[in-house]
């Protein structure tokens, strides 16, 4: 079979039997960018010639009796993730040339497991999207069918796992950025609780939402991800100070008994009659498996996006402050400093973020505070009281990731609000800081759809678990889309 | 309420983001609808509600203040768009 089939746990255990080395897997993945990627756009950057040498080097410790969780398995980063050395660019002319002198822990993790990086992935700028269409340089294509989008913000590290251009990778989730393109790619992409993993490296977007997660064919496999970055970070304040559990022993146990809870509200209007009848069979199988379904209430649901494009904008106007043309990234020169931000920040960064930079600062300035920001963190509030509650009756939330399949290239650039609302879904959870989860539940119209499940706060084992016990039971995450290299 | 094109340009100085003339009159149409779907938030009674503005159990980490190696000055400057010896170098602030 060709290697680059293999899932995560695959290869490491094809690794581990020296049935492959490093050296061949990840050649087998650099060719295999090489050939597809002119037609997906999944890398802004591929750093074959580290990932060679890195793989060289997974090889000399695997002869010398070494192993490591990730020792010489191929990995793929978005691209808002630091790499010293290694250009990070966020998919922003504001940083297109920019080289980080140091990386992100949770790139340090990776390569202190082991793992070799293949490159960075392509994203909507700064984060800011749902389609990775925001890319200042290009946009990313579905592997399903490349006239749709890969969704976003990390549709590049989710397409790139649809594509096997990468046998796992890492993304990011503000309002659904990983979720919401792990549904649109057909694949498992995990949000951990917010703190859960370190966020030092991570270009800021939404401090009080972002956070970093997996992207795999499996949920062992993101288990397998989330043992070797999760955990206490003594330079992210914000990291919880406990360390993680192992993820992949809590993968054990049978869905007997769990109480899963759906709430109606997502399954309101605006849901697609194929998405719809594909969750609901999904929810069918996880009560064969043993799980008690109920309907539960999430009332302030309908106010998610409101409240997100309020929150995060105004945190984004602060974060994207420092891109001043001072100390890194694009610059131009102007007679005065303050024409210099105004001509900097003009040019360097693209209609979407200007956009949000504009809402976030309108909702923070004198007069508008309290009716915009305040108002909206009170409904944060309530939109994590309803989880609150839920989680009183319920173990595990269990709704649909994204009220569409993958829509069409173009068709919601010229609305905001339009492409706002595809978020819907995912973005509460944000708000709330709990862990969610997507994984493949089915096709509609030749398209994936993914099957959200949330948890309570560090909750990613019990989620991860039931992910698993579904897809032993399911075929869903075995299909692959049908590339060839034009 | 309508957002015009004074607020447009007062919140673009604020967050010194030059605009150019047809970018304005597009985020106006734009931000007007979108903080018009935001009024949606107008229906709920907040009053009694406290915000939140970030949802974990910590308060004022701290640690030892322990020296430890930072960046090199190199390593500072190596992206800076430009510099004389270890400063960034910026047009005047003042005429």
């Amino acid at each position: 079979m060709d290697i680059t089939e293999l899932t995560l746990l695959e290869a490491r255990a094809a690794l581990r039997d020296r049935q492959v080395s490093s050296v061949e897997l990840t050649d087998a993945y650099l060719d295999r960018i090489a050939a597809l990627d002119p037609q997906l756009g999944v890398f802004v950057t591929v750093t074959g010639e580290e990932a060679r040498a890195a793989a060289r080097a997974a090889d000399a410790r695997r002869a010398a009796g070494e192993d490591a969780p990730l020792l010489g398995v191929p990995i793929a980063l978005k691209d808002v993730l630091c790499t010293a050395g290694v250009r990070t660019t966020c998919s922003s002319r504001i940083l297109e040339s920019f080289v980080p002198p140091f990386s992100a822990t949770v790139v340090e993790r990776l390569a202190a497991a082991g793992a070799v990086a293949l490159g960075k992935t392509n994203m909507d700028e700064f984060a800011m999207g749902s389609s990775t269409e925001n890319s200042a340089f290009f946009p990313t294509r579905n592997p399903w069918d490349p006239e749709r989008v890969p969704g976003g913000s990390s549709g590049g590290s989710a397409a790139a796992v649809a594509a096997s251009l990468a046998p796992a990778s890492l993304g990011t989730d503000t309002g659904g950025s990983i979720r919401q393109p792990a549904a649109l790619c057909g694949v498992v992409g995990l949000k951990p609780t917010y703190g859960r993993v370190s966020r030092y490296g991570l270009v800021a977007f939404a401090s009080s939402l972002d956070q970093i997660g997996p992207f795999a064919w499996t949920a062992a496999d993101c288990a397998l991800l989330l043992n070797v970055i999760a955990g206490p970070d003594p330079l992210d304040s914000t990291a919880l100070p406990d360390a993680a559990p192992n993820y992949l022993a809590a993968l054990d146990g049978d869905l007997r008994g769990l109480r899963v809870g759906v709430p109606r509200e997502y399954f309101a209007a605006g849901l697609e009659p194929g998405v719809e009848t594909t969750v609901r069979a999904a929810i069918d199988q996880l009560a064969a498996l043993g799980a008690e379904i109920g309907e539960v209430s999430l009332p302030h649901t309908e106010y998610g996006v409101a409240v997100y494009y309020l929150i995060a904008p105004a945190e984004a106007s602060s974060n994207l402050a420092r891109y001043d043309g001072v100390k890194y990234g694009y610059s131009v020169a102007a007679p005065s400093l303050l024409d210099g931000y105004f001509r900097t920040r003009e040019e360097g960064f693209g209609p979407e973020v200007k956009r949000r930079i504009m809402l976030g600062t309108y909702a923070l300035s004198a007069g508008y505070y309290d009716a915009y920001y305040r108002k909206a963190q009170q409904v944060r509030t309530l939109i994590k009281s309803d989880f609150d509650r839920a989680f009183e009756q319920f173990d595990v939330l269990a709704a649909p990731t994204s009220p569409t399949v993958a829509f069409r290239l173009g068709e919601k650039v010229a609305d905001p609000l339009a492409m706002y609302l595809s978020d819907i879904c995912t973005i509460p959870v944000n708000l709330a800081g709990l862990p969610g989860l997507s994984l493949p539940c089915g096709f509609a119209d030749e398209l994936p759809v993914g099957l959200q499940l949330i948890g309570p706060p560090l909750a990613e084992g019990r989620l991860l678990r039931v992910a698993q016990r579904y897809q032993e039971a399911t075929p869903w995450h075995r299909r692959r889309p049908a590339l060839q290299p034009r | 309420m309508a957002i015009s094109r004074d607020d447009v340009d007062h919140v673009a100085y604020l967050a010194r983001l030059g605009l150019a003339e047809d970018e304005r009159e597009r985020l106006r149409a734009e931000l007007d609808q979108i903080l018009g779907y935001m009024q949606v938030l107008q229906q709920l009674d907040t009053s009694a509600i406290p915000p939140t503005a970030q949802v974990i159990p910590l308060q004022n980490v701290m640690r030892p203040d322990t020296p430890r190696p930072s960046l090199s000055v190199e390593a500072v400057f190596a992206n800076a768009p430009a510099r004389e010896e270890d400063y960034f170098r910026v047009a005047p602030v003042l005429e």
